[in-house]
């Protein structure tokens, strides 16, 4: 008999969400992937300057700042056909850059680490023998016995205190724990430090942005930081040069800790290779522009479909048909009216609250379809798309992860395990090493580029009377991001965003094909139902941001967790 | 006090109920249930104190602040300086886990704890465009409101509805001093506030164990006592009267004033020219690298005035003109003389106000 289980909310993600499993021989066998709020943002855009859209639509979310901010100027510029200057886009460049490194930093560390790593059982470890199993793994300079000891007393000395604080629900002890208390002591350590080093990179957002979370230096047409290395008001050089060694000193954090915590750890939970792969269309842009008008890439993205690389077709610029074109959102499942696998362009949201059906409505996210068919997105889709395309750094950084997980695995790890649960997070980590190597050239293009005379940031917009729309892509942390505009005489009459949780979260669709989420569910084992951590590690293998996936309507946010009921 | 005396006074459980929770934390912990003695001492020792933090209408953005700063790091904050009882987007445990640790902090700790909220407050409808743990979030907000020590609303969007809150007001979002009318809600405004805004009100409270000074709107003086106009390294260019006409123009490069490209700083109320953002030195903050201050700490201006409308300067704030530090009988200026010369030259809106304000209407509202 199945057994309904109900997580709500799912905690360590931006935003609310809801998921019901039915669990099967210990297994989950059939899921649903609910979300939820309203807060109304593209209603209150409407008839607002397109020239300030991205000071509103960035406040979409919190976490994935600066992306929603990124996609609206674009998608303005597209629709006007306005070319921007090459500081303009090397500023955004580094900016996406750091922030998405930032953002892989701490989705691993901090927001899912602790779905696999056991900080009960770090107090029980030998910090002596934890420090030499990193220093065998790890050129890192602070793996010494003495980090990991004072990290261990740290622990200690805070459970001691009986305040165990967000720290007092966790699931300590669970059966699916597997990691030695060494390995879980490596990982606290790490877990700390990686708190200074996404301080460090989003310095450099800072320094560029005005500041974090939610950055302040764009403008429809560039960048609003002047550039005149002779003015004492302006991106100087001691900026810049604080910038470099921002860079730099991340850059050893992501190769010898981050990287090889991932493949340490996936090769230690390598039975989770086997769960969670779901639907393997993958879909991805390109990123980080090299020419004044998008059609020039450092990272190549694309579609690949049912996982089959040889058929992977490369999206080629910012207004490639390809995309633009064959994007619908089914509604069936979620709470709208009006008709379903409509354009974004065309794209309503009258709300239409049913309560949940299992067959019926039963999410506030829409399906979103590619060619007709639900995809994943995220590094993972992103990842595979580079490789595909054989872009060096990934294939470098790829074979890097796979062969240190490999050797601690005892066995060949190849990118076919890339297609689950764990694969997402090795993907994340991968791609956070090509970021680290896009930043660099791209803090060179900058340097060379004012260095040759050109101090041009922005080119101003002039809107045309009449109706013109545009749609802005971008890759950001969490996948294929796009908002979708339609400006009449200079005022904006409709925005729809298709964001990466709502790929990735959406409900099923008009074939009842189910969304990412819901299809990697599927065969998740489950040890006790009441303590449901395995859900948890699928779910947060995909780096969920519910704001952003239900920037619309969420009524129904009911009681918080999960009965357990028979069915 | 005996450790039974301070359990129930302080506490407000019997030393029964205390026990069977002290066992159930170790038993959390993966302890053994035998460590609840330990534990139970450690309670009834210096406690850190309890911070709960509810998310209404909200992005997040304020709690990814935290991450900023250094001092405190959100790490020594959270496992040294507060307990952070409950906190969605950083508990450990998910659903009803997290839920019981909260409703124990608060029966444990009631009229003690600190309560922080993030987002804005949705009355529309009876408040059913947030909901949380299955009823409105406005409910929960009058429920455990006036079981805090203190309350803190940070952000815009708590402190008076935020980009929500814009024009048509979809959901009729609020920020929750106008729920918690009863009690003094501090607010930290700003979209989202600078951290250490956030971070000072706290230590303050624990260090001091008062709320620092607050302004009208209930915003702490030390943070938000002057416009953004008064502290800006800017404001020189603006007295003088030299203006960026457009991004990357001569005067945008020469570092000019940013008041026509639409800069809301002389109507903002925020300390952000002199704390600055993230911890990276001069210049890191909006008006320092080349935009213009939204207003984004101030209602009615944030989210409502257009970005590259002027500012209509409703408190006039005196010109930085050479004050009369010494007064030389030869001299051909007087410092009257000063001061309408150098408004004389400023921006044509600014000018006639600033010629005929004295000194003091700058701490007048």
């Amino acid at each position: 008999m199945a057994k309904r289980i109900v997580v709500d909310p799912i905690t360590r993600i931006e935003g609310h969400l809801r998921i019901e499993c039915e669990i099967e021989n210990g297994h989950v066998s059939k899921a649903w992937s609910s979300g939820t709020m309203w807060r109304g943002i593209e209603l209150i855009l409407q008839g607002k300057d397109p020239r300030e859209a991205w000071i509103y639509t960035q406040r979409i979310c919190g976490v994935c700042t600066t992306v929603h901010a990124i996609a609206s100027v674009r998608a303005v510029e597209n629709a006007l056909g306005l070319e921007i200057p090459m500081n303009a886009q090397h500023i955004r460049n580094i900016i996406i850059a750091a922030h998405s490194i930032f953002d892989h930093i701490v989705h691993f560390y901090h927001l899912s680490a602790l779905d696999w790593v056991d900080i009960v059982s770090a107090t029980k470890a030998d910090a002596k023998a934890a420090a030499k199993l990193a220093e065998t793994l790890s050129p890192w300079k602070h793996n010494s016995a003495r980090e990991f000891q004072e990290t261990q007393d740290r622990l200690k000395k805070f459970i001691s205190t009986g305040q165990l604080g967000v720290f007092a629900s966790g699931y300590w002890g669970h059966p699916a724990m597997k990691l030695t208390p060494e390995v879980n002591l490596m990982a606290a350590n790490h877990y700390f430090q990686a708190l200074d080093y996404q301080r460090k990179i989003n310095k450099v957002v800072a320094i560029l942005g005005s500041k974090t979370p939610h950055i302040q230096n764009l403008a429809v047409g560039g960048v609003a930081n002047p550039i005149n290395p002779d003015s004492q008001s302006t991106l100087t050089i001691e900026r810049l040069v604080y910038i470099k060694s921002l860079i730099d000193e991340v850059g050893d954090f992501i190769s010898d800790v981050y990287q090889i915590d991932v493949a340490a750890i996936g090769a230690m939970y390598a039975d989770w290779t086997g769960y969670g792969e779901g639907i393997t269309n993958y879909l991805s842009v390109p990123e980080f522009p090299q020419d004044t008008k998008g059609e020039t890439f450092l990272t190549p993205g694309g579609y690949i479909p049912s996982k089959n690389l040889s058929k992977f077709v490369e999206i080629k610029s910012f207004h490639d048909p390809y995309f633009e074109d064959n994007i619908t959102e089914s509604i069936k499942h979620a709470y709208y009216k009006g008709e379903s696998n409509l354009h974004p362009y065309k794209g309503e949201t009258e709300p239409n609250f049913t309560g949940f059906e299992d067959d019926g409505k039963y999410s506030w996210v829409k399906a979103p379809t590619f060619l007709g068919k639900p995809a994943q997105v995220g590094p993972l889709a992103n990842v595979l798309a580079m490789f595909a395309a054989g872009h060096p750094p990934t294939v470098d950084n790829a074979t890097r992860v796979l062969n240190i997980a490999s050797s601690i695995a005892g066995t060949t790890l190849g990118p076919e395990i890339l297609h689950s649960t764990i694969g997402r997070h090795a993907a994340r980590a991968v791609r956070c090493g090509v970021l680290h190597d896009v930043i660099n050239k791209e803090y060179n293009s900058l340097i060379a580029n004012i260095g040759s005379g050109d101090y041009d940031t922005f080119n101003a917009p002039v809107f045309p009377k009449g109706e013109i729309q545009g749609v802005g892509m971008h890759e950001a942390p969490r996948g294929v991001l796009s908002h979708w505009v339609i400006i009449k005489d200079g005022q904006i009459k409709n925005y729809q965003c298709v964001v990466p949780s709502t790929w990735n979260a959406g409900p099923r669709n008009d074939n009842d094909e189910p969304g990412p989420y819901e299809a990697a569910l599927h065969g998740t084992p489950v040890a006790d139902p009441e303590n449901p951590l395995e859900v948890l590690r699928t779910i947060h293998s995909f780096d969920p941001c519910l704001a952003c996936a239900i920037h619309l309507y969420d009524p129904n946010r009911t009681e918080l967790t999960q009965v357990t009921t028979n069915v | 006090m005996r450790e039974r005396d301070i359990i129930t006074q302080r506490l407000g459980i019997s030393r029964r109920d205390f026990m069977k929770f002290c066992s159930a934390t170790a038993v959390a912990m993966g302890l053994d249930a035998s460590f609840a003695p330990q534990i139970a001492q450690a309670i009834t020792a210096a406690r850190r104190p309890p911070v709960i933090w509810l998310h209404g209408q909200e992005c997040t953005g304020c709690t990814e602040t935290l991450l900023r700063p250094s001092h405190p790091t959100l790490d020594h904050l959270i496992l040294d300086l507060i307990s952070l009882d409950y906190h969605e987007t950083l508990c450990a445990g998910g659903g009803h886990q997290a839920e019981q640790v909260m409703h124990q902090s608060i029966k444990e700790n009631e009229g003690k704890f600190i309560l922080v909220i993030e987002g804005a407050v949705p009355v529309k409808d009876g408040g059913v465009y947030c909901q949380v743990g299955g009823k409105p979030f406005v409910d929960t907000v009058r429920e455990i409101g006036p079981k805090a020590a203190a309350v803190i609303a940070i952000g815009s969007c708590a402190s008076w509805g935020g980009i929500q809150a814009a024009a048509p007001n979809p959901t009729g979002a609020t920020g929750v001093p106008a729920i918690l009318k009863e009690q003094t809600v501090v607010t930290i405004p700003g979209c989202p506030p600078n951290a250490q805004n956030f971070l000072s009100t706290v230590i303050y409270f624990l260090t001091f164990n008062k709320l620092p000074a607050l302004d009208s709107k209930n915003r702490p003086l030390f943070a938000y006592g002057r416009l953004i106009h008064e502290n800006c390294e800017r404001r020189p260019h603006f007295d003088a009267g030299r203006f960026a006409g457009a991004f990357g123009d001569a005067g945008h490069r020469l570092g000019y004033c940013l008041f026509k490209l639409g800069c809301k700083g002389p109507v903002t109320h925020a300390n952000c020219p002199i704390q600055l953002f993230c911890e990276v030195g001069s210049g890191a903050w909006p008006v320092g690298t080349g935009h213009p201050c939204f207003g984004c700490t101030e209602e009615g201006v944030g989210f409502n005035t257009p970005l590259f409308t002027q500012a209509k300067i409703t408190i006039p704030t005196p010109a930085a003109t050479p004050p009369p530090i010494t007064t030389e009988q030869e001299s051909q200026v007087t410092p009257l003389a000063t001061t309408l010369t150098g408004a004389a030259v400023g921006v044509a809106v600014g000018a006639a106000m600033m010629a005929g304000k004295k000194a003091t209407s700058e701490d007048e509202e």
